[in-house]
């Protein structure tokens, strides 16, 4: 893979990013409301106090101008105070964001290893009883709200059969393996729902794929030349197919920061997700658009790893 | 042009085909009977239709028979399980979980419908603009298209909705405001698959003979268009507006069950699971039932969609 062609996908981020900016921005501005309002509404303080706070912050400034200060002191790291938290909004996003991308993580990591094997077996076969038993199962899979999932499993392995813990917690005692298993036990329940319901419909892009590649002439060839079916499959077939796959997964991303989000919110994950919901219902402009702009900027971060992988794959993509 | 087949220009398998293009076999049969032919071969999406006249049925006549008031307080009998008086049961304020469904599946349904309409109106605008005019105006729309498909969804959902709701409440009322609001904005972000769909159809279709010979006996662009591309480009519009509507339905309900979507006196399906979800350990049927009644919604349109994706894509020999 030519170096040209990432640098040129690194440059290609740029625009999304910028337009993305432009968006939540237009959407923060067209926005009624003051951020003001309840100083203007208080009467402890002088209306000429607040007049000369709202030209402070450059409140009375034209859209143009507020954007331009907006963009900067988001591009120097300066990304305003939580009223809800008393702390910077930049230290707040960073406490919160690891746990986001490993509960992200392991859960697409879950839907490939679940998507892969099925969709390859489904679509070597198709129209076989596997076949149509996994993509029934995956119409279910997808069909399936992640909230209701969720509290299916709550319902099942926390209340029923008391296996694992109903909310995931940050500050969990013990040290070495018990903390690691402690751990492992609370993630499961919320890497499931969101695995299972990315693999869903992962399976049934995968089918397809492999679907398209088995009737291409060079899979008979390899069959001909008398390697075994098992290598065929993984070695011929899987490897060509994979690469549309491989920009549906990345396609997939902004759905998959949803689902987390609402993951989050039912298991109570202390990730970005859960941040985004309480500092709405609590009013904390600053903590929202940075979120907003943060799950953004990593869709558009996926988007750039799927490019790459998508060269790496398809050597044809590189001399483009 | 029958059998003809319009090279796609998408990589979706199932775009880009002239649906109405009856299949050179059966002449005799119009393409409607021959659509409706293939669907019925698709037993799931059959039985789906039948599940989903039901869910539609009951939702539309049901609350004119079960004439239980959706909001009536009754502490004496809370969080009850089904029962002959409360057929699934009552909610912790001792409401009757079944009316409120019956009331609820009402709106969440037609928000499902209206914002499928929304973003499919402006899906097939926006991809016939980007599909007629090409060149730059082309670029900039399809441009836009892939900005929004990278955006987020649900966050940016979230994010105009806590901005925008109690201004819009103010104009159009709590109810009316709110479901503009949550149809507009799921509209608004899901109609770029629509508008690629048809841009992709408008490329092929519009370099076939009969629109040449549209075009030479002088139909403007519109008419060209309207008249003669669109409806051969419906099948797979009506393909992605199908999943549209379970798509909006689950996003509804997303936004109801995360707090910011419907207020709580308006029982949507995940408004009424979004109050349901702290008592589910001492009563679980009332979650149990809303979750249902949203999953096999859209389990049936996510079918029906499958089955119409059979039906209306002409290169399928079934």
């Amino acid at each position: 893979m030519s170096r040209q062609y990432v640098i040129r996908r690194i440059l290609l981020m740029i625009p999304s990013i910028f337009g993305i900016s432009v968006v939540l921005f237009t959407v923060l501005a067209l926005a009624p409301g003051d951020p003001f309002a309840e100083l203007a509404a208080n009467p402890a303080i002088p209306p000429e106090v607040a007049a000369s706070l709202r030209a402070k912050f450059g409140l009375d400034d034209p859209v143009w101008t507020r954007y331009y200060h907006w963009l900067l002191a988001m591009v120097q790291g300066d990304w305003g105070f939580s009223f809800a938290s008393r702390i910077n909004v930049e230290t707040l996003i960073l406490q919160r964001l690891p746990t986001t991308l490993v509960v992200i993580g392991a859960a697409q990591l879950l839907a490939i290893l679940v998507a892969l094997p099925v969709g390859v077996l489904a679509g070597t076969r198709p129209y076989s009883i596997f076949d149509q038993i996994a993509n029934t199962l995956a119409f279910v899979g997808f069909s399936l709200p992640t909230f209701f999932t969720g509290l299916l499993m709550i319902l099942v392995f926390s209340v029923q059969l008391d296996w694992l813990p109903m909310v995931y917690r940050a500050d969990i005692g013990g040290t070495g393996w018990s903390w690691l298993w402690e751990q492992i036990k609370q993630s499961i329940m919320p890497v499931m729902v969101l695995g299972l319901f990315q693999g869903a419909s992962l399976v049934r892009y995968v089918r397809s794929a492999v679907l398209d590649v088995v009737r291409l002439d060079y899979v008979t060839t390899a069959r001909s030349k008398g390697i075994g079916e098992r290598a065929v499959t993984i070695r011929h077939i899987v490897r060509t197919a994979l690469i549309p796959v491989v920009t549906l997964v990345a396609l997939q991303m902004p759905v998959v920061f949803g689902g987390a989000l609402v993951t989050e919110q039912i298991f109570r994950v202390p990730g970005i997700g859960s941040l985004l919901i309480s500092a709405m219902l609590s009013n904390d402009t600053p903590v929202v658009m940075a979120v907003t702009f943060v799950l953004s900027c990593l869709v558009v971060f996926f988007n750039f790893i799927a490019d790459i992988l998508y060269g790496w794959l398809d050597p044809r993509i590189s001399y483009r | 042009m029958a059998g003809s087949t319009p090279v796609s220009l998408t990589a979706d398998p199932p775009a880009g085909a002239a649906a109405t293009a009856a299949p050179r076999k059966q002449v005799r049969f119009s393409p409607t009977r021959e659509a409706w032919r293939r669907f019925r071969r698709h037993r799931l999406a059959m039985f789906s239709s039948f599940v989903l006249g039901v869910i539609l049925l009951a939702v539309l006549v049901g609350p004119l028979i079960w004439r239980v008031p959706i909001n009536e307080i009754d502490f004496a009998s809370k969080l009850e399980g089904p029962s002959w008086a409360h057929p699934l049961g009552t909610d912790d304020l001792g409401q009757d979980v079944l009316a409120r469904l019956l009331y609820g599946g009402r709106i969440s349904l037609a928000v499902g419908l209206a914002a499928m309409l929304v973003a499919c109106s402006l899906g097939v605008m926006i991809g016939a603009i980007a599909g007629m005019s090409r060149g730059s105006i082309d670029a900039v729309l399809m441009w836009l298209a892939d900005l929004f498909l990278s955006l987020p969804a649900l966050p940016l959902l979230l994010l105009i909705i806590y901005l925008f709701r109690d201004s819009l409440k103010g104009v159009f009322g709590p109810e009316g405001g709110v479901f503009i609001m949550v149809v507009a904005v799921i509209g608004g972000l899901r109609w770029m698959q629509v508008a690629r769909l048809v841009r992709a159809q408008i490329l092929s279709i519009r370099e076939k003979e009969f629109i040449e010979a549209a075009r030479a006996l002088g139909a403007s662009p519109g008419r060209q268009v309207v008249r003669h591309i669109l409806p051969n480009a419906l099948g797979p519009v009506i393909v992605a507006g199908t999943i549209d509507v379970a798509a909006a339905i689950i996003a509804e309900s997303t936004l109801s069950f995360l707090g910011l979507g419907f207020p709580p006196d308006i029982p949507t399906w995940g408004r009424v699971l979004f109050d349901a979800k702290d008592t589910i350990d001492i009563a679980p049927h009332w979650a149990l039932f809303s979750g249902a009644a949203i999953f096999f919604t859209v389990l049936t349109i996510n079918f029906i969609g499958d089955g119409l994706r059979d039906a209306l894509d002409p290169r399928r020999v079934l």
